[in-house]
């Protein structure tokens, strides 16, 4: 069985900037993504980061994914497995994992889950058919693969990922009839919804779907107002032709590992799911455990960097490779956390920390 | 359903290839997800559900979800959204569970 210093699951701007803090701190890093390609989320990403200029504020997602991917070619101590997927994590520390239908058990010492989020669904009748698809799925097949998802969309979220889906989705020639918010309010960033209007495409807020239509795909949409108490008012239906529904009504951690290597976890509503509770190391319940990224609660790409290089900053020093500028740089990526979470924006997910954040000594 | 011009994108082909869904003949790109040639082709039923036979198409379309699920090349349960498409691939639509022979 193969021994290793550092294991990171999940390639995905997390796990990149974890593998490239503990390879930095002297650590032997394996780094393992279930894709044939690193970059996670980031490389359907066609639209310009906000943040500061630390965490590539301007630079599209996918030339992020670029820079950080070349960084990680560049280095002696990172070994990268594509097409591997990580299967278990045992009782005694061993990790199974399957690549090009070969299984392979490795025993590391320290490993950071950065394994990222899934798309939620929505409950209405007929939500299963064909057409109705996850917003972040329509913007793999038309910012990866070239393919339109139809002709007529129906967006239903206006958070970020619904705005900006729908920006792409013109831009690529494809019709966006409406954006739907169950919420009296649009949960998105401004710009991306100022972007939109001046499109001309109308953001109904307070709006839902009632129920999806079609004899093999979807046809018709049906969608309802809702009142203060977030019931539907009956009379204000309203019917939409499309043969496409995106669905973006948040992620939900991807944490089955970390139930299954018995970390303790707990439901944190602003977080998307449950979640591992952590230290400021980003430590989980098992020592042997680390986090960054969605899984331990969502956020967005420019904190799941930032994340990421805090835990193989921190699991590199926990086995004694401590990074020659440990204090400066720990100090530097903890106030950058800080100014993301910072304002009105951060409000939730500050919120999340104080669930999930225990103290150093539990573990 | 291809997008030929993209304002900021673009898009590394594979050579074309052709492959069979149900048996009938699709042409594909090499290398891009079996789920992306199928789609581009209009061909958006993937399977039916295991109890009501309701049709489903992909949902997450990388690899978390399992609405894809196909028969390719004698294998059952592949998430055809994440598998590449390789030249002359057997793909159908499975019904029930699938085993493995
Ligand atoms: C449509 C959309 C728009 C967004 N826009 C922005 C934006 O403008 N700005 C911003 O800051 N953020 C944005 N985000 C959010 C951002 O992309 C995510 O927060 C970020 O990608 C999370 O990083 P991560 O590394 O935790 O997870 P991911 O990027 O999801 O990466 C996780 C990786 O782990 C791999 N993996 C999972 N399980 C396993 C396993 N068992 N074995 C091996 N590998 C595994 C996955 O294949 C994946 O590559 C957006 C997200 C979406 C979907």
């Amino acid at each position: 069985m193969k021994h290793i210093e550092i294991l990171i699951v999940g390639g995905g701007p997390a796990g990149l900037c974890a593998a490239i803090s503990a390879a930095q701190s002297g650590a032997k890093v394996m780094l393992v993504e279930r894709h044939d390609h690193l970059g996670g989320q980031l490389i359907k990403q066609t639209h310009m980061f906000f943040g500061s200029e630390k965490q590539y504020a301007g630079t599209r997602g996918i030339d992020i994914s670029t820079i950080l991917t070349d960084e990680i070619a560049n280095s002696e101590n990172i070994e990268v497995l594509n097409n591997a997927t990580v299967l278990a994590i045992y009782e005694d520390g061993v990790i199974t994992l399957e690549q090009n239908h070969k299984y392979i058990k490795v025993k590391p010492e320290r490993v950071i889950i950065a394994t990222g989020a899934s798309e939620k669904s929505l409950a209405f009748p007929n939500n299963d058919m064909p057409g109705i698809y996850g917003a972040g799925a329509v913007q793999t097949l038309m910012n990866i693969h070239g393919v339109k998802p139809g002709h007529n969309v129906l967006m239903v979220g206006a958070g970020n990922i619904g705005l900006i889906v729908s920006y792409q989705l013109m831009q690529a020639g494809v019709n966006v009839k409406a954006i739907l918010d169950a919420s009296p309010k649009i949960g998105g960033y401004l710009v991306h919804a100022s972007k939109i209007r001046r499109m001309g495409i109308p953001i109904l807020t307070r709006h839902t779907v009632l129920k999806a239509d079609g004899k093999d795909s979807l046809e018709h949409a049906t969608v309802v107002e809702l009142d203060e108490r977030w019931q539907p008012i009956p009379g204000s239906e309203k019917e939409f032709d499309v043969d496409v529904m995106c669905v973006s009504v948040g992620l939900s951690p991807l944490s089955e590992l970390l139930f299954q290597a018995g970390c303790e976890m707990k439901m944190v509503r602003e977080f998307g799911g449950y979640v591992p509770l952590r230290t400021e190391h980003l430590r989980t319940t098992n020592p042997q455990i680390y986090i960054a990224g969605d899984v331990g609660g969502i956020e967005e790409a420019s904190s799941a960097m930032v994340e990421g290089h805090l835990a193989g900053l921190a699991a590199a020093k926990s086995i004694g490779y401590e990074h020659p500028e440990f204090e400066r740089v720990y100090v530097d990526y903890n106030e950058q956390l800080e100014a993301l979470r910072a304002g009105h924006a951060g409000d939730h997910i500050r919120a999340g920390m104080s669930k999930a954040l225990i103290k150093e000594a539990s573990c | 359903m291809r997008i030929h011009e993209h304002p900021v994108l673009t898009y590394e082909k594979g050579r074309e290839v052709e492959f069979t869904c149900n048996g009938e003949i699709v042409v594909g790109y090499e290398g891009e997800t079996i789920a992306a040639a199928l789609h581009a082709a209009g061909i958006k039923v993937l399977k039916h559900s295991i109890q009501n036979h309701r049709p489903r198409g992909f949902y997450c379309a990388i690899g978390n979800c399992s609405s894809c699920l196909m028969e390719v090349d004698g294998v059952p349960n592949v998430r055809i959204c994440v598998e590449p498409l390789k030249e002359g691939m057997i793909v159908k639509t499975q019904e029930g569970k699938g085993a493995l022979e």
